[in-house]
């Protein structure tokens, strides 16, 4: 279906909007001496993989073996101690928490950030709408650091405090500038040909949206689920500024406790990191190429 | 209401204007646009408002006047932090803008092993800051860490125990966070520099390292204003990771204004104060950005030009 709006989807590759140009007359001259650039390229992945190889080795360790071995060699033993400690100490309950603020968050900022997007690029030159663009433009230079008082304050009043809820606004909020960003200028690409045609069938705008559009938008649809989902996933300033009750906790919140609950007892803290990255990685392993582009996305030139 | 904006289907008045009904449209809008007034305009105007209030956080809002910003510019601790914060930034630029560039030229390559390094470069970016905070302080650790385990005496120090050591950390583990993100912002900037470029340096008999500083690196230009802007207005608002890692310490030694705010405000319940060094963050970040697109200058499309 993507292949009739004839523009490159920035599912084509990892982080270049226009499509990848493998030049095949660069590429003796990369292989020839880039030496520099091999020599950083391996050191680097050095420097990223010790770190989480000893993640993942040392959370299979008991806490004795653990001090006893050499740090850099696997477990004479595996074993599922840590995890079966950590998963006791409420870990389902965060887990779940996580889940639901992320999946609240994100399906209705998607959602609203698509219509809202869908209004910008095909609702004309409308005063409501340009100043609608320009407010989410605005949006894309607020951090959420800077405004969380605020948003406290807000919170509370609405009587929130302590409430999944109360993390979820918030996030679906912050979500929606980027995500308008990315989804109007994948709509834009949407040839006006279709939209006419849908018109001469007689399908209204609601209907036009919904059956051409949306499914036209898909790969942006995609790019910025993932992307807004990891960032809600991850965030910690919200649960921590918002809720009190360890019950609310959502996992990188949790993650900081266990630190201070644990202790020395480095394998349950290092159980704890992996059991909340892997919901990630088993999403990066599904959605790599989206949630790459989705990184990068805007930021091509 | 959708029904009303159906039309005949043998109307080419409409057709001739190219599709679209001015006005019709708007209210889509609507929803996405009242959640970000709330949450994001109104907390902006809502923190220079609380800059010039007393609040402890949980009783009533009294107007404040100009207490609130005399107390934190008069505080020496502001100095400091803003110090801090500025010196995470340079270094962090400095040491992530050479190796994002250079990993970045090094991932533009068409070879399959690059494609896959990629993959593996950015998992730390798939991670939160505390998840990867608490791994450091872990990994860090002088008694149970990686260098007491292995025995090594340079890896065993009292990483976070040190102030110059635990700036050092910070930005060690920033960078480790975000350069593979820079790195893809130059990998596209890369693939798009024209080939003829190459080719017609290659004719001149230039070399690598040649064409490297007379081609790639003028042609990225723009890149490097990208991703600076990225970095610096990003590098203002680290709260988690510093938080995690070392809560602003040892003593005041990485407390970045983000963790200065934070502990004035929420441990301090003064949020009048926090709320004036939320305005300097918020400031400082539109200032530097406007810098960045001054010196980028204005027309992004020349960069295609240059050198050719």
């Amino acid at each position: 279906m993507s292949t009739t709006t004839r523009t490159p989807t920035p599912s084509d590759t990892v982080a270049s909007p226009r499509g990848p140009e493998r030049p095949a007359g660069r590429r003796r001259s990369l292989l020839r001496s880039n030496w520099l650039g091999g020599l950083a390229g391996w050191v680097w992945m050095l420097v990223v993989m010790v770190p989480v190889y000893w993640i993942v080795i040392s959370s299979f360790k008991t806490q004795s073996n653990f001090f006893a071995s050499n740090p850099m060699l696997p477990p004479d033993e595996w074993s599922l101690d840590s995890y079966r400690l950590v998963i006791e100490s409420d870990f389902v309950r965060y887990f779940a928490n996580s889940v639901v603020v992320t999946a609240g968050a994100i399906v209705p900022a998607v959602l609203m950030s698509f219509m809202a997007s869908y209004a910008i690029v095909r609702g004309g030159d409308n005063r409501f709408l340009r100043l609608s663009n320009s407010v989410f433009l605005m949006g894309l230079a607020i951090p959420l650091q800077a405004v969380i008082i605020p948003v406290y304050l807000i919170i509370i009043r609405m009587r929130m405090y302590d409430t999944l809820g109360g993390m979820i606004l918030p996030s679906i909020a912050f979500a929606i500038p980027l995500s308008v960003l990315v989804l109007s200028n994948f709509i834009r690409d949407v040839p006006r040909e279709l939209f006419e045609s849908m018109r001469l069938d007689g399908a209204s705008e609601w209907t036009t949206m919904w059956r051409l559009a949306f499914p036209l938008t898909r790969p942006a649809l995609v790019t910025v689920t993932i992307y807004n989902a990891l960032i809600t996933w991850n965030n910690f300033l919200l649960p921590l500024i918002l809720t009190q009750d360890p019950e609310k906790r959502t996992l990188p919140l949790a993650l900081w406790s266990f630190q201070g609950q644990y202790g020395v007892n480095v394998p349950a803290v290092l159980a704890s990191v992996v059991l909340t990255t892997l919901p990630i990685l088993v999403f990066y392993a599904i959605g790599r190429r989206q949630l790459l582009s989705g990184l990068t996305a805007g930021f091509g030139k | 209401m959708s029904a009303a904006s159906g039309t005949a289907s043998d109307a080419p008045s409409v057709t001739r204007r190219g599709g679209t009904r001015p006005g019709a449209l708007w209210w889509l809008a609507v929803p996405a646009l009242l959640f970000f007034t709330v949450f994001g305009v109104l907390p902006l105007l809502g923190v220079v408002g609380l800059s010039f209030a007393r609040w402890n956080g949980i009783g009533a809002i009294t107007p404040g006047g100009l207490s609130a910003w005399r107390a934190v510019l008069g505080d020496p601790g502001l100095a400091h932090s803003i110090w801090v914060t500025f010196e995470i930034m340079a270094v962090s630029w400095l040491v992530q803008t050479p190796a994002s560039i250079l990993l970045g030229t090094f991932l533009a390559g068409p070879q399959r092993y690059r494609a896959f390094l990629a993959v593996l470069y950015v998992v730390p970016l798939l991670l939160s800051s505390a998840a990867i905070a608490v791994t450091w302080k872990a990994l860090l650790d002088p008694n149970f860490g990686l260098g007491a385990g292995l025995g090594w005496d340079l890896l065993s120090q009292n990483w976070l125990g040190e102030g110059a050591l635990a700036v050092g950390v910070v930005i060690f583990i920033v960078s480790w966070q975000f350069v593979p993100f820079h790195a893809l912002i130059y990998q596209g900037g890369v693939r798009q520099i024209p080939r003829s470029l190459y080719e017609a340096a290659e004719i001149d008999g230039a070399g690598r390292v040649r064409q490297f500083f007379s081609i790639t690196l003028p042609q990225l230009k723009y890149t490097v204003i990208t991703s600076s802007t990225l970095m610096v207005v990003g590098s203002l608002t680290f709260f988690d990771l510093i938080f995690v890692l070392t809560a602003g310490g040892p003593g005041d030694a990485t407390r970045v204004l983000a963790v200065e705010m934070y502990q004035t405000g929420f441990l301090g319940n003064q949020m009048g104060p926090a709320s004036a060094i939320a305005v300097i963050i918020v400031f400082s970040g539109l200032v530097i950005a406007q810098v960045l697109r001054r010196l980028g200058g204005r027309d992004p499309s020349a960069s295609e030009l240059e050198g050719m």
